[in-house]
């Protein structure tokens, strides 16, 4: 691995009298779940690269509650956004930028009406941002004429009418971008959602992640992306099912483009 | 002598439109059991949505065959009402075809209805190919045997049989004329029609007329029967469409509220000047109960949908848990809903007005536990639907309930919130772990 990896934390910027400009919230996922983990420090790698100011939280970020608010209970929900709230609001946050679809949704939308009021961009849109801006480039070549196709996460698509951000990021990376039968605003749900990541599915024919990678499988992609750790999980997952894990590659928006410049 | 025919139209006018309006009374009665809701904000939004949605049918065409079908029969729907218009005038005056002084313009517009009728007999049919024949999936559903299915075909039967009286009475109409009977003025063109004239050309004038009369009565009586069904029907959707469109969700599909009762205890628990021992306010409102069990919970405007919904399955056929054989359906959660509202209506009407508890609810009663823990809270539904409902938001309502009036999460779900609670992530990992990832290579 190359140069280490630059991960300022807010509250020692804080401490030099410093403010960044953006806060990168990793969201449990990507700071616990070994796979998701990847994409954090793939994202990382491209700020750094970028030479963006920003910071995390670290140890003093907690869930968003998204989980616990999708399983109907709105007081764990509440005792966390506010939480969460009083301390960006300390930090003075202004603007945010999460990998994961959930807490940008959460935070996003459902922050507002507690007292937590910021800009707040999924990756993908940073990342376009970022490219657009002349920040990054992407002229590896690495994936040119590859099949990609892009699974849209509901709380980035649906939920929030994303879809053209990851988009154009990937045809950025001259990759032929292939759209499965279900996409856009009819995309087909990985199946974690809604707190399903945490229990068992509810008996009957199938696993939901195991109908949308047979969706996936038949526009024969060399590379599924998503744009949402849990997504990246499921898929992954039916892409082991499947027995495919050899030709079809799981990777994050992020990931793609860390690799196309050989970071 | 001559007027009995007047009187007799007026009555039955009369008739059919109190009944409707009766129903329309107990309609709106029972949507007002739903808790108020805020709907006077996104004013233009609103107006945008149902101009774009319910009038436009935009989200009909999603599916571009039952979405054309469909606006030939909206749009026949929309504009036989003008012949309705002059049939009625007719009716009560004893006149006949009372616009036709309207002319050449008047014959544009019978030619236009004949063929909007020929038009809708085609659509009507092919409609019913699609549910009878071809047996399309999402009209198999358990929760669309019984009722639900004879409902479906008998709107298209009914559909079926008026426009073939209008273009029986029309053809009459046209023979009539063209044998200068008395009364029988020459106006309108009749482009369909006159290809069924010539089936009557044989017969005595009188049994034209006879003929002539019964189409138009049994046309105008079958409006109004048709008036009075929608109550009772899914086809309640043609005038609900409108309100619903308008008082759906204007907040990004994945915003969801936030009880502002939750916040205010919240608020009370965070804060620290609070006296954690202080007596509670004797004169406190009895603590409102969270989430949804019944109709009663639930905000009018969910209640409105449940009217709504016009059982077309879309929102089924895209739900990722109903497509992997799942119990969840949310065309099903709908019907529920509706079915429990009209049960509870019912229980009013027996009893001077007033609720009598019946030892029912909708949660248990009519939706279950496993329905309702299947939903991945994908949106899918919300975005099928073709007239803005959202069945996802009654889902998060009854989970609500489950789980903060009788903490019945599944226990898969309990450990991950206890783990919220206690590491601040829904996996036991402790919190002051949380940046070791950029330590790790
Ligand atoms: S939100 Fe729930 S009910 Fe609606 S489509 Fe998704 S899983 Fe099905
Ligand atoms: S909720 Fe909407 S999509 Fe679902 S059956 Fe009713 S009308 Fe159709």
């Amino acid at each position: 691995m190359g140069n280490e990896l630059k991960v300022p934390t807010m509250a020692e910027l804080f401490a030099a009298g410093q403010q960044p400009e953006v806060l990168f919230w990793v969201g449990c996922a990507g700071s616990f779940d070994d796979r998701a983990k990847k994409i954090t420090k793939a994202f990382i790698k491209i700020l750094n690269k970028a030479k963006i100011n920003f910071a995390v939280l670290g140890t003093e970020e907690s869930c968003t509650g998204d989980p616990a608010k999708r399983a109907g209970n709105e007081f764990l929900f509440q005792m966390q956004a506010v939480t969460n709230i009083e301390v960006m609001n300390a930090y003075e946050v202004k603007k945010i930028v999460t990998a994961c679809p959930h807490c940008f949704n959460t935070i996003k939308n459902e922050y507002p009406g507690l007292g937590g009021n910021y800009e707040v961009v999924h990756h993908t849109q940073f990342l376009k941002h970022l490219l657009e801006s002349g920040k990054i480039s992407m002229e590896g070549g690495q994936f040119k004429g590859k099949r990609i196709t892009f699974h849209d996460p509901c709380y980035l698509g649906r939920a929030n009418n994303v879809y053209e951000a990851p988009r154009d990021l990937i045809r950025k990376l001259d990759a032929e971008l292939v759209e499965m039968k279900s996409c856009k605003s009819r995309g087909l749900c990985c199946g974690a959602g809604g707190a399903q990541m945490w229990k068992e599915p509810e008996k009957g024919n199938k696993d939901i992640n195991v109908e949308r990678t047979e969706q996936a499988i038949e526009v024969k992609p060399d590379i599924i992306a998503a744009g949402c750790p849990f997504c990246n999980t499921m898929m992954t997952d039916g892409v082991k099912t499947k027995d495919k894990e050899t030709s079809i590659a799981v990777m994050d928006i992020a990931e793609l483009i860390a690799t196309a410049e050989d970071l | 002598m001559d007027y009995i025919p007047n009187i007799l139209f007026a009555i039955l006018l009369i008739a059919g439109i109190a009944f409707f309006a009766k129903n329309v009374k107990k309609l709106i009665r029972n949507i007002k059991l739903g808790k108020p809701v805020d709907t006077s904000d996104h004013t233009s939004q609103r107006w945008r949505n149902m101009a774009r949605i319910a009038l436009g049918q935009t989200k009909m065409v999603v599916r571009p065959i039952p979405g054309i079908l469909h606006i030939i029969v909206y749009v026949g729907f929309i504009i036989i009402n003008i012949e309705v218009l002059e049939i009625v005038l007719d009716g009560l005056l004893g006149t006949h075809r009372i616009f036709s002084f309207l002319g050449g313009f008047y014959s544009f517009l019978i030619a236009s209805f004949e063929i909007l009728a020929l038009l809708v007999i085609v659509a009507v049919f092919l409609f019913w190919v699609r549910r009878n024949i071809i047996k399309l999936k999402r009209f198999l559903n358990p929760e669309m045997a019984g009722w639900p299915k004879k409902d479906g075909n008998l709107i298209l039967y009914i559909e079926f049989v008026l426009m073939v009286l209008f273009l029986t009475m029309n053809a009459a109409d046209y023979q009539l004329q063209q044998m200068d009977v008395a009364h029988y003025t020459k106006a309108g063109a009749f482009p369909v029609s006159q290809f069924i004239a010539p089936l009557f050309q044989e017969m005595s004038i009188s049994s034209i007329i006879v003929l002539e009369r019964t189409a138009w009565w049994l046309h105008i009586t079958g409006i109004l029967m048709f008036l009075n069904y929608l109550y009772y029907s899914k086809h309640l959707h043609i005038l609900l469409a409108f309100p619903n469109t308008y008082f759906g969700k204007v907040r990004p599909k994945g915003q969801f509220n936030n009880l502002d009762s939750v916040t205010k205890e919240v608020k009370l628990m965070m804060d620290p000047t609070a006296d954690p021992f202080a007596a509670p306010d004797e004169n406190a409102a009895p603590p409102e109960k969270f989430g949804a069990s019944d109709v009663m919970d639930l905000e009018w405007v969910q209640l409105l949908n449940a009217y709504t919904c016009t059982e077309c399955g879309r929102c089924t056929s895209e739900c990722p848990a109903n497509l992997t054989g799942k119990k969840l359906s949310p065309r099903k959660i709908m019907m529920d809903t509706r079915d429990r509202l009209e049960e509870v209506g019912k229980n009013m009407d027996a009893n001077k007005g007033v609720f009598v508890p019946d030892g029912k609810q909708l949660l248990g009663d009519y939706i279950s536990h496993e329905e309702l823990w299947a939903c991945t809270t994908c949106n899918a539904c919300v975005e099928a639907c073709p007239v803005s409902i959202d069945p996802l938001s009654i889902i998060m309502d009854m989970r609500q309930y489950l789980v903060m009036e009788q903490s019945a999460a599944p226990s898969d779900l309990n450990n991950m919130m206890g783990n919220i609670e206690n590491n601040g992530a829904p996996w036991p990992f402790n919190q002051m772990d949380r940046l070791n990832w950029s330590k790790e290579s």
